[in-house]
């Protein structure tokens, strides 16, 4: 019984206000608008990339396609399958947050991990398999397709680029979300009460599953 | 008793957006596969790729990263990125209208005209 007068307590403590803000909902649109910055800045990030991307795609449309069909669609597609549950799970996770649901909210960010990594050994073995077949760029690449060699090099130098990128950020994905979740264990002052740092931290995971939602049809899917 | 400090959405929300991503990535891959359009053109196919992944993306910013419901100034941020993103593919106007210049070793032997005739091997560099 002491427990859940506890529990009803914490229910209705409010979300902790900072000095330098006059509401809790001014707070939350200072922080939400402050992430969404930094989204943009990520955007125009990937943005040179998908240019380069697109630029040499238009110039080399018979490179791409042969040099894409040495890519493994059912992997990718696999990878795109668990990017999109993990992201289903960080708005869970904010969902339970909200809730305050501290079990709930635990479980949604581990799962969320967990598929993270899960699209890393995917990847890993991908990227494993190209090595093995001498796709990696450098002065090992080994072509035998029917367009010149430097065409398909440059494929795959913008596959290794475009997909390590985002398989750092899901990697710094993992970093912050098991912070996140630590924080949360601990009943951390920063993310007692407070919802938002899931938020945040949702809004990085869900603008990395948005990159993949591209990388996927822009490598794995090149139509004839 | 739950008490919702920040208007929780409902789950059902959520799953509708997961269930709809998924449906439209398997059009996709399908789409992939199946020629549309003018034979020896893959324009058609390329811009149902990008029609599906742009709708897949504002699915996700709407629902999962809650754009739907949040304030004009979170909405601006939002759109300004992907806006930005387009309007740097007016650098399509340059590229496009250039005569395009042929890189040595780079073409196939038949249509590079910078292609050595007569030597058997290209200068050691």
């Amino acid at each position: 019984m002491k427990t859940e007068a506890l529990h009803a307590a914490h229910q209705t403590e409010e979300q902790p206000l900072h000095h330098q803000f006059e509401e809790v909902s001014q707070q939350n649109e200072s922080y939400v608008v402050g992430m969404w910055v930094f989204l943009v800045t990520e955007i125009m990030f990937f943005g040179g990339m998908f240019l380069a991307y697109v630029l040499y795609r238009w110039r080399y449309p018979e490179a791409w396609y042969e040099a894409h069909t040495r890519l493994d669609v059912a992997m990718g597609t696999t990878n795109t399958v668990v990017l999109l549950t993990s992201s289903l799970t960080m708005a869970l996770a904010v969902h339970f947050a909200q809730l305050r649901n501290k079990r709930m909210h635990m479980a949604m960010l581990g799962t969320t991990i967990a598929l993270a990594c899960v699209f890393l050994v995917i990847k890993a073995f991908e990227w494993s398999a190209k090595f093995h077949h001498g796709l990696v760029p450098g002065p090992g690449f080994l072509w035998d397709g029917t367009v010149p060699m430097p065409q398909a090099q440059l494929f795959y130098s913008l596959y290794f680029g475009m997909t390590g990128l985002h398989a750092l950020h899901v990697i710094i994905g993992i970093l912050v979300i098991g912070t996140l979740a630590l924080l949360t264990f601990l009943d951390h002052p920063l993310v007692k009460n407070d919802f938002i740092p899931t938020e945040l931290v949702g809004l990085y995971w869900h603008f990395v599953d948005i990159v993949w939602i591209f990388l996927f049809p822009l490598f794995y899917l090149i139509p004839k | 008793m739950k008490i919702d400090h920040s208007h929780a959405h409902p789950i059902g929300m959520y799953l509708k957006t997961f269930a709809a991503l998924l449906v439209l990535m398997v059009l996709t891959v399908v789409m992939a596969f199946v020629h549309v359009g003018p034979p020896e053109s893959s324009v058609i196919n390329n811009l149902i790729a990008m029609a599906i992944a742009a709708t897949k993306a504002v699915l996700v910013v709407l629902f999962f990263m809650h754009v739907k419901f949040s304030t004009q100034l979170t909405k601006f941020w939002a759109v300004l990125g992907f806006l930005w993103f387009l309007l740097m593919f007016i650098m399509f106007a340059d590229y496009t209208t250039r005569p395009r210049e042929y890189i040595r070793g780079w073409e196939p032997a038949a249509e590079d005209p910078n292609a050595p005739a007569a030597m058997p091997q290209p200068p050691a560099r």
